[in-house]
């Protein structure tokens, strides 16, 4: 049979600044395993962040969710405490996780999934880069 | 004339803050700009010079050459660097992508060998907002 069920994507971005730094590490090791990310006046980038929703089409609606709810909830969850902030000082769950792309995302999911009706499958993607990128759930 | 363009990328942080203003007035110009903790970007910087082409070459100039004087003078001082902390060339001065444009055409300018001329330097912030700076 036919599957129903479709996903829907909202992109959205937010600026940041961030170090990569292991506290317990002397700053020769970090600088050795992060190289010029541990710069420790920071540096930062464009985030843009791709979150996947996946369910069955609403017959009344004929939407698997409304993306201007989507929106909102991406908004008030991720880009309000991320927009403009520095992730590893503004931003209290990374202040002892380190903000690689790998931990944004998984923190991203945590945070949207708190949110988002568990009838829908839940996937979000990363870029912290055009060219570096991370995913949660892996596939 | 024929024109040139060669791309380049960098990482940084900055903020936006005026020191000679208060907090206050600075967040109501810069708004989340200005956060004291910084923020960053992905710049894209495009550089494109002129010139009439070499007959022996076919090129206007060797696009290698212009990438390497790119990175030892614009991308090396300011990859993933704190553009207001770190770079000398832009001690003083507020880091806006305009200010930042005209920054990098000073520097890269004195290191074209003549007959090739700069054009412009356009520099992406984000991918919706960039500057173009033309010497003049």
């Amino acid at each position: 049979m036919q599957s129903k069920k479709v996903s829907v994507y909202r992109r959205e971005h937010f600026n940041a600044a961030h170090r990569l730094h292991n506290p317990a590490w002397d700053a020769e090791k970090n600088f050795d395993v992060f190289g010029k990310c541990s710069n420790p006046n920071f540096h930062g980038h464009n985030y843009e962040i791709e979150v996947r929703i996946t369910g069955e089409t609403d017959p009344e609606t004929g939407f698997v969710i409304n993306l201007k709810v989507l929106r909102d909830i991406i908004k008030e969850t991720i880009l309000e405490k991320l927009d403009h902030k520095n992730l590893n000082l503004d931003v209290p769950e990374f202040k002892d996780v380190n903000p690689t792309v790998e931990n944004i995302v998984i923190f991203i999911f945590n945070a949207l999934r708190e949110k988002i009706d568990l009838k829908f499958e839940l996937h979000v993607r990363v870029y912290e880069t055009p060219r570096n990128f991370a995913e949660y759930p892996a596939s | 004339m024929v024109y040139l363009t060669r791309i380049e990328h960098f990482n940084a942080a900055h903020k936006l803050y005026n020191p000679a203003w208060d907090r206050e007035k600075n967040e109501i110009v810069f708004g989340k700009c200005a956060n004291d903790n910084w923020h960053g970007h992905n710049y894209e910087l495009h550089v494109t010079i002129k010139g009439e082409i070499v007959e022996d070459t076919g090129f206007l100039f060797d696009v290698k050459i212009l990438s390497l004087l790119i990175n030892e003078f614009v991308i090396e001082k300011l990859d993933h660097k704190n553009l207001n902390l770190d770079v000398e060339f832009l001690k003083d001065k507020m880091c806006s992508t305009e200010n930042l444009a005209i920054a990098v055409w000073k520097q890269l300018q004195p290191h074209l060998p003549a007959p090739v001329k700069l054009h412009c330097v356009k520099l992406y912030e984000t991918p919706r907002i960039f500057v173009e700076y033309f010497g003049d």
